[in-house]
């Protein structure tokens, strides 16, 4: 029998090596109408050619794995920031179902969102009823102080006006005249996740400075993170502006709804920027983003109705905080305190005990274009080459933009940008030109497999190992973790490598 | 706030996805395959991109102007390219997105012209996410396709004499998905007891598989709920019956293999005997394990499909108590056929918004609710040990008695694990008492 031992339960990871299961996956052959595993081989080695490679990037229609998503989960990501928020998603129930799905897998934390669940008759007569039924059960069911309403593809498709809808149910008392309703067009066919964002962030803000603007500044800085999903990048920025005396205010603060303690009871909103906060933004000094691509609208938004100035910075890598913290001091007035400058220290430090590691090493990277133009900085900082860059949700804009990095660098030399491409073509990428190291969410452990390609997680969505996200990859501490899981990384691989006894292990060394 | 899914959840997701040889293509914008790719574990054996599919995202990634120019022509050429790059392939499903429906596209006239041009499988689901109010309709429409693209194959092949008459012993599987190794820990059994599991639905399945299921002896029928519709239909074309077994829990499992058991000869009905008798002692040590550290606890389910009434045994055979259950998307029939694995007294509720389920919870007390992902972290903060019970909490399986096992020591990790002693700090539990 399989489960031979009580006191050693086997599940799935072991249960199926059992002789009763192979025996079982052998019999079952006969059925299955499958290939020979000559023919099978024949095909997968074929899959590694270079030949292959080319149809693979022939392809004009198909899209296998990508490394994007669609805009409403973005767009709730936005809401959930704001102070007793409630996201809002027009359009049919699954898309919701789906985005809590991915946030929660992703954060290991609750993550609330409605539908107005619309069926077939809303897709013939609109869906005004469901949006004035939806608002008013939600605000008496959950009771918020916002509803954050965007869209999925069906309501787009069918053309649904929210701005009227929304007059529409408040006028109809689905929630009080004053009740704030910021909304946003998301559709799924335009755009990434990234979009979705900046188009709810737009949205909310639009909605809430309404009116709002003062003779004068507030002193503040307003900090937009863009889509994160790092909470510990949302701490680590608020700790860096404490230390350096900003008042400032984050657009929007979602780290105690993403992360919230455990205390035995259960609070759908946590934390949050206050909405009278957001409000004041309109009054603040100026704006930094933290990230390009997912607020190009909003930073469009600011300068243009605000009047305000707005400046793009990723606090990832040396210099890259360090420009972060002399803007920073230069918007203050306060000098970077010792502390900083000691943690400087201490990051670069830690690069220089590494780089013999990392000089040289060729790796290939996917991910968000902002994600990636600050693994790029870090990656050209310490030496190591990236070779294969695949943005699923790239334009031109951000390829010039990261062009123009690589050229700053001789270790950018033999890097290739494959914008809107997906991970079937660095599949094809990784067999054909190998490199020493993959960086990139979950979906990445499907070419580790395929191509032995070592992989570092860092992205989003981040299913498979826990907790990364709690972490921080901006500022110095954030370079260190960006260093301490790539380092070692490629020392795990080498100790892997060289593991057979009296074979490889001549190399299995205790100090590295 | 619901925790429903919609139409191409249930087809996609449900049924059509574990088919593994099959490509299915998420037809439409890029999120629906996006985010329910890799998501049920529905294990399968097969090398993923050569000749099998089952953990990869194909998709037509919609663009604006594909809603407003159509997509059909992207579609006829996305599956020659599919074609080209995974020659392996041994059938294509177009797995229908909101957009399909709406902008009036012909994705069946393009699935017949591909049919003849890759000479293979090419099935057009019309799965639209607005489709019903629930995944359930999904499961039907997939269902239907089933019959209308997969089973006339099954009647040529037949005309021409190409299907060989089988065993008396020949059966399905039907509505195991294979969700972390299920639907192994099954058919083993039912290979024990002699029987000749001819398919499987669609946990691990081919289309092969599916293409001959007509001419097996008896559907064995796990899920119901999505899988009725097409049990019937062989039923009633085929002149197949169907039985409804349930594999959770040694007591279940017996009653269940008797009752397969049944409807064969002396020689299988023995062979159960002997099965049941042969995992005795297996299941006696699981249970006295962990009983004494499981008698008596509570538990509160709310699920999809078949869980909310087949797990229930389970519990009891660890002397567990069920209080509440619910069904995410239920139907009368599954009504009906819950009330007899209950204890008079057990609340029922019936797709409950997560305000209802949070109060239902917080009156029920129970020692453990189980349940599914977006409720899982919602009952952890209220300090309540839970276990996923779509995923088995990225456990299992949970079928067969392998999976009891496993189900038994899961339980109790859950119900008996130290950290929830953590919650609260001292000083605030000393404020409270002192009060």
């Amino acid at each position: 029998m399989a489960q031979n031992n009580i006191d050693n339960i086997k599940d799935h990871a072991e249960l199926f090596h059992q002789d009763e299961y192979q025996e079982l996956f052998e019999n079952k052959k006969q059925f299955e109408g499958g290939h020979s595993p000559e023919e099978v081989a024949r095909i997968a080695e074929w899959t590694k050619t270079w030949e292959y490679r080319e149809k693979n990037f022939a392809r004009e229609s198909l899209t296998v794995n990508p490394a994007k998503a669609c805009q409403p989960l973005g767009a709730i990501l936005a809401a959930v920031g704001f102070e007793g928020t409630l996201p809002f998603v027009h359009g049919s129930q699954g898309c919701v179902a789906y985005f809590r799905s991915h946030f929660t897998r992703h954060f290991k934390e609750p993550f609330s969102a409605v539908s107005s669940s619309m069926t077939e008759d809303a897709a013939v007569f609109g869906g005004q009823n469901n949006l004035i039924d939806g608002l008013a059960n939600s605000y008496n069911l959950y009771k918020p102080k916002m509803i954050a309403i965007c869209t999925t593809c069906m309501a787009e498709v069918i053309g649904d006006d929210l701005q009227a809808f929304i007059t529409n149910a408040k006028n109809a008392g689905s929630v009080p005249q004053e009740f704030p309703v910021p909304y946003a067009h998301t559709p799924s066919f335009v755009g990434s996740h990234i979009l979705g964002y900046d188009n709810m962030m737009k949205g909310i803000l639009s909605n809430l400075t309404k009116h709002k603007k003062a003779e004068t500044t507030n002193g503040k800085i307003n900090f937009i993170p863009g889509f994160e999903t790092y909470i510990g990048n949302l701490r680590e920025v608020k700790r860096i502006a404490g230390l350096l005396g900003a008042n400032y205010t984050l657009l929007a603060d979602n780290s105690d709804y993403l992360d919230s303690p455990n205390d035995g009871e259960y609070r759908m909103y946590q934390g949050g920027t206050t909405l009278e906060d957001a409000a004041d933004s309109i009054n603040a000094e100026t704006t930094i983003a933290l990230q390009a691509y997912s607020t190009v609208k909003t930073r469009e938004y600011i300068e243009k109705e605000w009047k305000q100035s707005t400046t793009v910075l990723r606090p990832v890598g040396i210099r890259g905080t360090d420009e972060f913290l002399i803007k920073l001091s230069a918007l203050t007035g306060q000098p970077i305190p010792k502390e900083l400058e000691e943690e400087r220290g201490r990051a670069v430090d830690a690069l220089t005990d590494s780089q013999a590691w990392l000089h040289g090493k060729r790796i290939a990277l996917y991910g968000d274009p902002d994600l990636v133009i600050g693994l790029v900085q870090f990656l050209l900082e310490v030496g190591a080459e990236p070779v294969h860059i695949v943005v699923s949700n790239s334009n031109d804009v951000f390829e010039t933009e990261l062009h123009a990095l690589l050229d700053t660098s001789p270790f950018g030399a033999g890097a290739t940008i494959w914008g809107g491409k997906d991970l079937w073509h660095l599949r094809s990428l990784l067999f054909t030109e190998p490199v020493d190291l993959l960086i990139g969410n979950s979906y990445g452990k499907y070419l580790w497999r395929d191509t032995h390609t070592p992989l570092v997680r860092i992205g989003y969505p981040i299913f498979d190992r826990h907790h990364l996200h709690r972490y921080t990859t901006y500022g110095y501490q954030g370079t260190i973790n960006l260093l301490n899981w790539i380092v070692n990384t490629l020392l795990d691989e080498l100790d892997r490598n060289t593991i057979i006894p009296s074979k490889t292990d001549i190399s299995y060394d205790l100090i590295r | 706030m619901t925790t429903r899914g919609c139409a191409y959840a249930g087809s996609k997701g449900v049924v059509w996805g574990p088919i593994k040889d099959m490509i299915h293509i998420s037809h439409g914008p890029v999120g629906c395959g996006y985010y329910s790719w890799s998501g049920r574990r529905n294990y399968y054996i097969g090398t993923t991109g050569i000749d099998s599919f089952g953990t990869m995202q194909f998709t037509s990634d919609f663009q604006e102007r594909d809603i407003v120019f159509g997509g059909d022509k992207k579609l006829a050429k996305l599956i020659t390219e599919l074609e080209e790059l995974f020659p392996l392939n041994n059938g294509v499903s177009i797995q229908s997105e909101c957009p399909i429906g709406l902008i009036g596209d012909d994705i069946e006239a393009v699935a017949k012209k591909a049919t003849k041009e890759i000479g293979k499988t090419v099935v057009p689901v019309r799965c639209e996410g607005f489709r019903g109010v629930s995944q359930s309709l999904g499961h039907h429409i997939a269902n239907d396709a089933v019959r209308d693209w997969v089973f006339p194959q099954y009647d040529k092949e037949k005309k021409a004499g190409n299907i060989p008459d089988g065993t008396p012993y020949d059966v399905a599987i039907i509505g195991d998905y294979n969700i972390g190794g299920d639907a192994w820990s099954s058919r083993i059994l039912l290979e024990e007891i002699g029987l000749r599991v001819v398919a499987q639905w669609s946990g691990d399945g081919t289309l092969h598989e599916m293409v001959n299921t007509p001419s097996v002896k008896l559907n064995l029928v796990h899920c119901y709920r999505s899988m009725n519709y097409i049990s019937r239909h062989m039923e009633e074309t085929y002149g197949i019956p169907w039985l409804e077994y349930n594999f959770f829990g040694p007591t279940q499992i017996a009653e269940s293999l008797r009752e397969i058991a049944s409807k064969f000869d002396e020689t299988i009905q023995a062979k159960a005997e002997e099965v049941i008798v042969k995992y005795q002692k297996q299941t006696e040590e699981v249970i006295a394990k962990y009983r004494p550290r499981l008698e008596g606890k509570t538990v509160a389910l709310m699920v999809g499909g078949l869980r909310p009434r087949h797990v229930v045994p389970a519990f009891y055979d660890l002397g567990m108590r069920l209080i509440g259950t619910g069904y995410e998307f239920g139907h009368n029939d599954d009504y009906k056929r819950t009330t007899h694995y209950i204890e008079d007294g057990t609340l029922i509720y019936d797709d409950v918004s997560a305000y209802e389920f949070e109060e239902f919870i917080k009156e029920m007390k129970p020692d453990l609710v189980a349940s599914g992902i977006k409720e899982k972290y919602v009952f952890q903060k209220m300090a309540l040990p839970f276990r996923q019970m779509h995923s088995w909490d990225y456990s299992g399986p949970y079928h067969g008695y392998d999976g009891f096992a496993i189900f038994a020591r899961d339980m109790d990790l859950a119900l008996n694990s130290p950290t929830w002693s953590l919650i609260g700090a001292p000083w605030k539990k000393a404020e409270v008492e002192t009060a």
